[in-house]
């Protein structure tokens, strides 16, 4: 970005996040940081906020961004919007890419090729083993210092336990976060949705919860062994949210998130054999949405995250055992669930906004955003007011289509600012 | 050749799901007719004169492919095959491209086989043009289902309703399995699935009233009809049972083991046949198996489908 952030006023708006709420205040920006509130000017921009909402830009500890590898199905360039465009003002980008993000110069050059885009910060997750392998652990001292802030080999569980432990005394010396993809290989098999009655009745190979519990169990096991940092991604099931509960009870440094898909779709999705909708793990039941509803309210749940996974139409449209898992969700992520759980009164606004902001800040141990002066302008307005239509054709990822499309949801980013510079801008 | 009844046009066959006992019997009844025609010297009728069926085989099976070929051409319906290793399907181009490009070629009618579960779903979803399940996935095939019904009837001359069917062996892993299951109960017949609990269907996935027995003395008891299906070696390296004679112990279909069963039982097996497996031979010889009907059957079947689903109204109004 070569262009100085300009001195921005953003009138009569209610400023507020997971933790405080300031009322309805002139909020101004400089030098890429919040100046403060209700000050004179002059501003080189004014933007009307009135009926709006200002709050601080959301933080997503789970994308899939593709580059290098696989830009037919996103880059970073288009990424990075499409990742301010639903809000976010830091995204941590996923290394199962080709080649994978196992060694330090490929942490550093996406870091500085993100540096140029007008979009989301970057904040690179490294791979846990070389090449996704699961057998020789990559240097975790180089990547962190290169600036990787999590390892994961994401995509794919670390099958090897062993190889886990280490790979966690390594991180918990370090302070870096491993993010782990629990499912049990062998017990998940060639499974393509959850299994149960409903792959019972379509004939789709299932791939049972219990796989799933097992390896959080493992993994959260090992956290408490090691003293690592560890967050299980995408839980989806009320087995593994009972590991993840009991265990931090426990006191184990364990944390999760859950993804707005398995907040909001079962396994019905698939009766029409719409390989839009296969993820992994894969969406469950009736049953499962509710508990994980309900310790995502309870604040059981740290954080959403995404697991934006960009795909081609053409591969998504191939059949059930073909079609590779994942939905590009990020655009639409924060007004579903503002749709889903804030218009029914299940949770409230504010709790909300803390799953998208201190929650995974905490997560992944960063500074919790704030409000007060000072700190930096990574903000978003979004408009509650008005319902808006999911229209896919209008999506900065370069995946335009959408379980959602014609959902019709409230809750969505007007502007995005990333240090004090607008990122996004909704036409 | 008679018309069939009623005015409703089926457009798909792909599993029983949306059919009635009507429906079938309409198909059954035009099978009869097909029967006929394929005893004649001149085995042919124009009824699909200008129409073309396409088959579209991701999976090999040359048995079903040609069946379904020679079901159309004996109808002088005109055939285009797209086979796994032939020209089309190889090279990646995606099921949904051949599905367009085949539609451009003014294809009447798409017969598809494919690993996937729904593959057919999935085309009848792209195109308005008749589309017919030859197998998909473990989920469904249902023409398999329709001649073993019609081979069960023309051998005892009565229909299944109120009839015991026995199907042995890997019913989790068997469309043959689930699409018989379906049928036979549509009809008002009795099912028993039997096998060890690893190839056992989970979380109710067989249709309503369909009983589970791993013990198969049980399981035969009354039996009218007895479907033993072909064991997949490869299960074995699942874990799935301990061998081929461990689970021939325990669930071979033999002659003394159908001692339990009717008088007049029968023996199916959709074939190809592991003998002294799932099947002792000199019962699969025997007077009691239907095997080689099964085959025969085939091609009537086929065409009454074809028939239906281009030009019949097949089915109750
Ligand atoms: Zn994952």
């Amino acid at each position: 970005m070569t262009t100085q952030p300009l001195r921005t006023a953003i009138r009569g708006v209610h400023v507020m996040n997971g933790t405080e709420d300031l009322g309805v205040r002139t909020a101004v920006l400089s030098d890429g940081r919040i100046e403060g509130y209700d000050l004179d000017g002059p501003f080189d921009v004014e933007v009307d906020g009135s009926g709006l909402v200002l709050t601080n830009a959301f933080i997503d500890p789970h994308v899939h961004l593709r580059e290098p590898g696989f830009e037919v199905k996103e880059d970073l360039a288009s990424g990075l919007r499409a990742a301010a465009a639903g809000g976010f003002g830091t995204v941590v980008s996923m290394a199962n890419t080709d080649p994978v993000i196992d060694n330090p110069e490929q942490v550093r050059g996406l870091l500085e090729k993100a540096a140029d885009i007008p979009g989301a910060r970057l904040r690179p997750a490294a791979s846990l083993t070389f090449g996704l392998k699961g057998e020789r652990l990559t240097d975790a001292a180089a990547l962190q210092e290169a600036g990787a802030v999590m390892l994961t080999d994401d995509g794919i569980p670390v099958a090897d336990s062993d190889v886990m432990r280490r790979a966690c005394e390594w991180a918990a010396d370090l302070g870096l976060v491993v993010q782990t993809h629990s499912e049990d290989p062998s017990l998940r098999g060639a499974g393509v949705m959850n299994e149960g009655a409903v792959s019972e009745r379509l004939g789709l190979p299932g791939n049972p919860r219990e796989a799933e519990a097992v390896m959080v169990f493992r993994d959260c096991q090992i956290a408490a062994m090691t003293g690592a940092r560890v967050h299980i991604a995408h839980v989806t099931c009320r087995q593994a949210l009972d590991v993840v509960r009991w265990f931090k009870a426990q006191g184990a440094p364990v944390t999760c998130e859950v993804t707005p898909q398995h907040l909001t779709l079962t396994d019905e999705a698939l009766a029409a054999f719409d390989p839009m909708v296969k993820v992994a793990p894969p969406l469950r039941t009736a049953g499962d949405v509710e508990a994980l509803t309900e310790a995502f309210v309870a604040g059981e749940v740290d954080c959403i995250g995404t697991d934006h996974a960009p795909h081609t139409l053409d591969e998504k449209r191939q059949d059930m055992l073909s079609a590779p898992f994942g939905i590009a969700n990020i655009e639409v992520a924060f007004p579903l669930l503002v749709e889903t759980l804030v218009q029914p009164g299940r949770m409230t606004l504010q709790a909300l906004l803390h799953r998208f902001q201190h929650g995974p800040a905490d997560v992944m141990g960063w500074d919790a955003p704030s409000l007060e002066p000072g700190s930096p302008a990574d903000l978003v307005l979004l408009n509650l007011n008005d319902a808006r239509t999911v229209e896919p054709h209008t999506f900065l990822s370069k995946a335009k289509f959408s379980p959602w499309e014609g959902d019709a949801l409230h809750g969505w980013p007007v502007q995005t600012w990333v240090g004090g510079r607008s990122v996004f801008e909704r036409g | 050749m008679s018309e069939p009844q009623g005015s409703k046009l089926i457009r798909t066959l792909l599993d029983f799901d949306r059919f009635t006992a009507d429906d079938v019997r309409a198909i059954l009844n035009t099978t009869d007719v097909m029967a006929q025609v394929l005893e004649r010297p001149v085995k042919k009728v124009p009824a699909l004169q200008g129409f073309t069926v396409a088959t579209l085989f991701y999976e090999d099976s040359t048995r079903t492919r040609l069946s379904f070929e020679r079901a159309a051409r004996a109808q002088s319906a005109d055939v285009m095959t797209f086979s796994k290793g032939g020209s089309s399907v190889s090279k990646g181009e995606s099921l949904r491209d051949t599905v367009a490009t085949l539609e451009a070629l003014a294809v009447d009618a798409f017969v598809v086989r494919h690993p996937s579960a729904g593959a057919a779903h999935q085309v009848a979803s792209w195109t308005d043009k008749a589309v017919i399940n030859a197998g998909d996935g473990r989920r469904a095939h249902p023409t398999q289902a329709l001649l073993d019904v019609a081979t069960y009837e023309r051998s005892v001359d009565a229909p299944v309703e109120g009839r015991k069917l026995v199907i042995v062996g890997d019913v989790a892993h068997s469309r043959v399995a689930r699409s018989n299951a379906a049928l036979w109960r549509l009809l008002g017949a009795d099912v028993t699935v039997c096998g060890p609990p690893t190839l056992m269907p989970q979380h109710g996935g067989l249709p309503e009233g369909v009983t589970v027995e791993t013990r198969l003395d049980r399981a035969l008891d009354g039996a009218h009809a007895v479907m033993a299906l072909r064991l997949q070696q490869e299960r074995m390296h699942e874990a799935r049972f301990a061998s081929p004679a461990a689970y021939a112990e325990q669930y071979q279909i033999t002659e003394a083991r159908l001692a339990g069963a009717q008088d007049d039982v029968k023996v199916l097996h959709p074939g190809p046949m592991n003998r002294g497996v799932e099947i002792d031979g000199r019962l699969a010889d025997g007077p009691q198996s239907l095997v080689t009907q099964q085959v025969a059957m085939g091609l009537p079947v086929r065409m009454a489908v074809l028939y239906h689903l281009l030009v019949g109204k097949g089915g109750s109004a």
